[in-house]
């Protein structure tokens, strides 16, 4: 007979699930250059980044977080501030969820949305640092795009739809009702829900 | 305190009791079918109709009202499912095809209730109170004579709260409807009796009360028409196929009869730790809410909020201490929902997400409940220590 299995998760995932990297302690980030924060209680997940940036080079220097979420959630967010330390902050504004998730040893198909929020977290901080030191210019909006006009469907949606769990044009339907008016936005619908897949799970 | 196994989570499922087993290893030797006619089918059989009178006996009924069955999901499958025929001939005939449930139901009974809406069969969900109570007034207001069925269960496997099926029963067949209870959490926890309930169904399981898994059991009252949902055998009197779980059988025959010994006297000190349990959590963690009703429920079942924590992140950091527990968090489920029940009685999804059900049984000991209560309090502090939902004020408006 087996002994208790392995966690659901990696050795990787799994210490940084006990030991995570960099938190935040408290709530002062008067400290830091710029603040992220990304998804809501009611979800289930919330995550907030903070970094340091060297003015001169571009690079972050340091990285803190505080996560509302499950042990993949949590680990996911300790594992980024890892990441992004050193990385200029065009380098780091590029980081995907694939590449947190592999950085992680893998997560569970249905954990991939836990760790999508640390890098839009990350997004946004990086955003903030932009704004407070007058380079607008170089503040990347994270663009939406209505794709379902019936519904008001958005790229974003769909991405979430996958994330979630859809993998056929009429599970990504059954999620987001998108193109179940109409039906004019099929083909861009099914291009991005192919798009989604080959990023986030590589299929 | 030194680390220790302990665990939390008879809801799920329970540990054989060593009686069962004993029963059980003893039993492996019979082998033979009960529909045989020789030596070997005899034994077997006269051990299936000894295990069916000890259930019956259990719950008030009579043996002929007991039907073996796999798990009480299929008992509740079975239940709900009479209500699709057609014909004429057939149960609750035509006329009478709506039914009614809960919103706390199992799962078992909300996906079949949601198949049957496919296949036009008229489902009906009641509220509940903020403790899980159903709400009597509504049900009054539901039923009709289109109603064939109600089925509300006695114990929640989530909150604990208990229903007055007694009660319920008596309106729904004032109305011409059949009772159904599942009752999988409330046998062998409270005393249970078919007759005083007057219910026309009532689901067992055999694994929540240190039985084996895979065998449960279904009261159907004697004059209650019925069709089998497995098909193609005459076992069970024709309304269950399938060659008999005999060791199955024995083993959760074995567990009513323990059960009768053991239950009286475990309530009190059942309730005794969970007022513990409470009152520790209660002193020593700020900012948690308790669910479910605080004394219409069961003595083993604790379920606790606790704000800004996720409940999946507890349950790990718990399992690594080595203390079992579950949680209605959505993370943990696969779904993106938190607990369908802690939402009907009003819970707000955040607390949902952070709920812990702490469910205890008979060998659950003062010693671990002070282990418990040792353990959580830094754990619930260091996931908030980490966690968004202690930030106050200005964060979020600074990224934006």
């Amino acid at each position: 007979m087996l002994q208790a299995g392995e966690w659901a998760y990696s050795e990787t995932l799994k210490e940084h699930f006990m030991n995570p990297k960099n938190i935040l302690q408290g709530e002062n980030t008067d400290d830091f250059d710029g603040v992220g924060m990304e998804g809501n209680l009611q979800c289930g997940d919330q995550m907030m980044v903070v970094i340091k940036v060297d003015k001169e080079k571009d690079v972050i220097t340091d990285c803190q977080w505080k996560t509302y979420g499950c042990a993949s959630a949590i680990a996911s967010t300790s594992v980024l501030s890892e990441m992004v330390k050193g990385r200029t902050l065009d380098a780091a504004f590029h980081i995907s969820p694939k590449e947190v998730a592999l950085e992680l040893g893998g997560l569970p198909d249905h954990k991939i949305h836990c760790s999508v929020l640390g890098d839009k977290a990350l997004r946004a901080a990086i955003n903030n640092y932009y704004t407070r030191n007058g380079q607008e210019d170089k503040v990347k909006q994270e663009q939406v795009k209505v794709i379902c006009q019936c519904m008001n469907i958005t790229d974003h949606d769909i991405e979430d739809a996958v994330l979630e769990g859809a993998r056929t044009y009429f599970e990504l339907q059954e999620r987001t009702k998108c193109g179940t008016v109409c039906g004019q936005c099929k083909d861009e619908s099914e291009a991005l829900l192919e798009k989604y897949k080959h990023i986030h799970f590589g299929a | 305190m030194a680390y220790m196994k302990v665990y939390f989570d008879h809801n799920a499922t329970t540990p054989l009791h060593p009686e069962v087993k004993k029963e059980m290893i003893a039993g492996m030797e019979m082998f033979g079918n009960p529909s045989s006619m020789h030596a070997y089918g005899r034994e077997a059989r006269a051990n299936v109709e000894d295990a069916r009178r000890k259930v019956a006996d259990f719950i008030g009924a009579h043996e002929n009202e007991i039907i073996f069955v796999g798990s009480g999901s299929e008992a509740n499958n079975t239940v709900l499912s009479l209500f699709v025929c057609s014909s004429s001939q057939c149960i609750p005939g035509s006329r009478r095809s709506t039914i009614i449930t809960t919103k706390i139901e199992h799962p078992c009974v909300l996906e079949t209730s949601e198949c049957l809406a496919h296949r036009g069969v008229r489902v009906k969900y009641l509220d509940v109170d903020r403790y899980g109570k159903v709400d009597l007034d509504q049900l009054a207001g539901m039923l009709g004579d289109d109603v064939g069925l109600v089925s509300v269960m006695m114990a929640n496997n989530e909150i604990g709260t208990l229903q007055d099926i007694g009660a319920i029963t008596k309106m729904v067949h004032e109305s011409g409807a059949y009772m159904h209870t599942d009752a999988v959490q409330a046998v062998g926890k409270v005393p249970v009796d078919v007759r005083d309930l007057g219910v026309d169904f009532l689901t067992i399981s055999a694994h929540k009360i240190y039985g084996p898994k895979g065998v449960g059991a279904l009261f159907v009252k004697q004059g209650i028409p019925y069709c089998p949902l497995i098909r193609g055998g005459h076992q069970e009197r024709g309304r269950r196929a399938g060659t008999e779980n005999t060791l199955g059988i024995l083993g959760m025959a074995r567990a009513v009869e323990m059960r009768m010994i053991e239950m009286p006297e475990e309530e009190e000190r059942l309730l005794h730790l969970k007022q513990v349990l409470r009152q520790g959590i209660e002193e020593r963690i700020d900012d948690i809410s308790i669910n479910g009703h605080p004394t219409d429920a069961l003595a083993s079942t604790l379920n606790v909020s606790f704000t800004g924590v996720e409940g999946e992140a507890i349950l790990l950091y718990l399992d690594l201490e080595g203390i079992a527990v579950s949680t209605g968090s959505a993370c943990a489920s696969g779904s993106l929902d938190p607990s369908h029940v802690l939402l009907a009685t009003g819970v707000d999804a955040e607390l949902a997400h952070g709920s812990i059900r702490f469910s205890m049984g008979r060998q659950t000991s003062m010693q671990e409940v002070e282990y418990l209560l040792n353990v959580l309090p830094p754990i619930i502090k260091r996931i908030r220590n980490m966690s968004t939902a202690y930030i106050k004020g200005g964060l979020h408006a600074a990224s934006r």
